[in-house]
């Protein structure tokens, strides 16, 4: 006797100590059953063939480069494709930099903004308030990068100077005479922020938005004030979400290419090395985005390019594991 | 408050797109109105194709692409020609595959990377590399009260390199009496992107002053100090806006930037660039290639009077003998427009100089030749 379309519902009350009743997973075996579970499946798998063609296509591109490559790739400050001569160290730091940078400043902004619009917010303000950061998400990178670098650049370098003056004996603060004009790694982390607030925003938003009535109630019943409330109940319940929110977010600064190029002074390769944010430098995808047009003709010298983008899909995936990890493990105590 | 920071931020970042807007429709405007006066101008004698051909390639010579083609089309309507600013290399790749009827490159097909022969793959027949447009490129500065300045290759050579660090540098200042050079610091922008600017300029001074700058030309630049910026805008601009600030950029960029460009005193006395002096370096300039392949080596180390020798040619790469021969003709009628005196005339006006005259028979001469 099938079983198919067996409902949980034929068996309330619950079943007791029996697991909980399933279909057979057998088709009515009529066409339209089986059209959709082979699309469906063949969805599925096309998916995972193309990723895996992908990462190959990539592996095999890179690798003569690689092979001919005169510098150790991973700890030459170099990136010459002709002679082949690079390295990933000065393109790691540009980008991981810019990108904590981005997230330092838009992380604090962004869950401010979503407690306001999920917490502070009269309604007629909430939604509208909402809208406008979402608008922020709409601008194409190139007019931040076009804004960035023409427009706010030059007013930022009082402030740079300013904080030269007072924090220079700070390593990362100190200034860098030979970068210009304010278009440094702490300026393009500025931009970034801004780039990234809205994903970071809209989603701590929603989650703060969930977070159930009983706990806010429950806080309030006790005698806390709003800000305790909003500590004790609805901060907790929205960590894992604010942390995917800024993973998110870092992946887009981590990955950012027009804006990056437009604003961000690159130093030639013998520059000396310093640990300031006031230098300049290239992060992954800018180098990629300013030089491979040229670069096309040639396999070897793209494949330096390719390796250098694979570098950025790793440094992507093992910040999407470590979210994941986080998630995982504060969802244990929260509800 | 929030709200309103972020609404203050929008509403920049329109008012830059805005002004984008604005930058494209200027240019826009321009090559209208010049196209249109050389429209109305026409005496022509050349044919006019029917076809519609594609093209693809340098960017230094989009703008006088699109001054031609804007030319030719307004006097033959049946005519359809598109140029895509892909990159020379780019360019290549898509003239190789038979994407395209030519390709516009900075530097000839080269043996090393075996293009030739590829070329003559895709061709069924050899390829031609002719000269069409004189990209010359300036030595823009801007330093504050310093509205004339003489620099000789060697000077070129030391301050790319950062061997000069300041504007009153005793050397600069015995090549430039009666100038009041201030003690800023020298400021060096380069083009962060591959181009064929840097890979000409480098090879410029690698040619006139191998100690000072011993790498050899790389179309990435291979300095030591400087600060890189974006396309020739970004150069263009940072020096605009930096006191102190020196580059190397194409002609157009440095007139549209307002930039001071520097005198070059080859050992001639200085020469100012213009697009008499610029066309003298490619008459100057030794063929390479052979028969009507117009490959050139310019002669970077001549001291004749009147030679601004810091110049791009760049070429339109074509078959010699075209598989389809209603492609011939159409590539035939376009390129003997842009060779023509009228048109060549007519370069000035997008930053690129003409061809001297000399010169445009022996190119016009090859596209006859082409079948």
């Amino acid at each position: 006797m099938s079983s198919t379309g067996a409902s949980i519902i034929d068996e309330l009350p619950g079943p007791d100590g029996r697991r909980p009743l399933s279909g057979d997973q057998a088709g009515t075996g009529r066409l339209g059953d089986r059209i959709f579970k082979a699309a469906a499946s063949g969805a599925g798998g096309i998916v995972v063939v193309l990723v895996v063609l992908v990462g190959a296509f990539l592996l095999i591109t890179a690798i003569p480069a690689l092979r001919g490559n005169t510098a150790n790739f991973f700890t030459s400050r170099d990136f010459t494709t002709s002679p082949l001569h690079f390295g990933i160290v000065q393109l790691l730091w540009t980008t991981v930099m810019s990108s904590i940078i981005a997230l330092v400043i838009a992380v604090p902004f962004a869950i401010a903004i979503a407690l306001f619009l999920t917490q502070y917010a009269p309604r007629w303000l909430a939604r509208p308030g909402a809208a406008v950061i979402d608008l922020l998400a709409a601008v194409p990178s190139i007019v931040y990068g076009l804004w960035g670098a023409y427009v706010v650049a030059p007013k930022f370098v009082p402030v740079q100077d300013a904080i030269q003056t007072v924090f220079g004996w700070v390593p990362f603060l100190k200034g860098v005479p030979s970068v210009s004009g304010g278009t440094t790694i702490l300026f393009v982390g500025l931009i970034l922020s801004i780039m990234i607030l809205p994903i970071i925003t809209a989603i701590s938003r929603e989650v703060f938005a969930q977070t159930p009535m009983t706990h806010k109630e429950g806080a309030i019943a006790l005698g806390a004030t709003k800000w305790e409330m909003i500590r004790t109940a609805v901060l907790p319940f929205g960590k894992p979400g604010v942390i995917s929110a800024s993973m998110l977010g870092l992946g887009r600064a981590l990955g950012e290419t027009i804006a990056v190029m437009l604003i961000l002074s690159t130093i030639p390769n013998g520059a000396p090395w310093t640990w300031s944010f006031f230098n300049g430098g290239s992060t992954f995808a800018s180098l990629i985005a300013s030089n491979a047009p040229e670069a096309i003709s040639d396999m070897r010298q793209m494949g330096a390019y390719i390796a250098a983008g694979l570098v950025l899909f790793v440094l992507t995936f093992v910040v999407n594991v470590i979210a994941r990890v986080i998630i995982e493990r504060r969802k244990a105590f929260t509800e | 408050m929030n709200t309103k920071r972020i609404g203050a931020a929008a509403t920049l970042a329109l008012a830059g797109s805005l002004s984008l807007a604005a930058c494209g429709s200027a240019s826009n405007g321009g090559s209208t109105t010049s196209s249109s006066s050389t429209g109305a101008s026409d005496t022509a004698s050349s044919s006019c194709g029917t076809a519609p051909i594609k093209s693809s390639g340098s960017t230094a010579q989009q703008n006088a692409m699109d001054q031609a083609i804007a030319a030719y089309t307004a006097k033959c309507a049946s005519a359809k020609v598109t140029y895509n600013g892909v990159g020379s290399g780019q360019g290549i790749t898509d003239f190789i595959g038979k994407q395209t009827a030519f390709a516009g490159s900075d530097s000839a097909l080269s043996p090393d990377k075996g293009e030739p022969a590829k070329a003559q793959a895709a061709c069924g027949s050899p390829a031609w590399d002719l000269p069409m447009v004189v990209g010359p490129i300036a030595v823009a500065y801007n330093v504050k009260g310093v509205s004339k300045l003489t620099l000789t290759p060697d000077l070129i050579a030391k301050i790319f390199s950062g061997k000069i660090t300041k504007w009153d540098d005793p050397a600069i200042a015995a090549r430039n009496s009666g100038v009041s050079l201030p003690a800023t610091p020298i400021s060096v922008f380069f083009r962060s992107d591959s181009s064929g600017t840097t890979d000409n300029f480098t090879k410029y001074m690698n040619t006139v002053d191998p100690t000072d700058w011993p790498t050899k030309h790389n179309k990435s630049w291979d300095g030591k100090v400087g600060q890189g910026k974006p396309k020739s805008a970004g150069v263009g601009q940072a020096v605009q806006a930096t006191d102190g600030g020196i580059t190397y950029a194409e002609w157009s960029y440095a007139i549209v930037n307002k930039l001071n460009m520097a005198e070059l005193d080859s050992g001639a006395g200085p020469v100012a660039l213009t697009p008499e002096t610029a066309g003298k370096a490619i008459a100057a300039a030794t063929q390479t290639g052979t028969g009507n392949d117009l490959s050139l080596k310019l002669d970077y180390k001549t001291k004749a009077a009147g030679v601004y020798p810091i110049v791009l040619a760049t070429y339109e790469i074509v078959c010699s003998k075209y598989a389809d021969p209603t492609v011939a003709a159409n590539v035939k009628a376009f390129l003997t427009y842009m060779a023509s005196s009228e048109f060549q005339g007519t370069l000035a006006s997008v930053g690129s100089a003409p061809l001297p005259p000399a010169f445009q028979t022996k190119v016009q001469a090859a596209i006859q030749a082409i079948s």
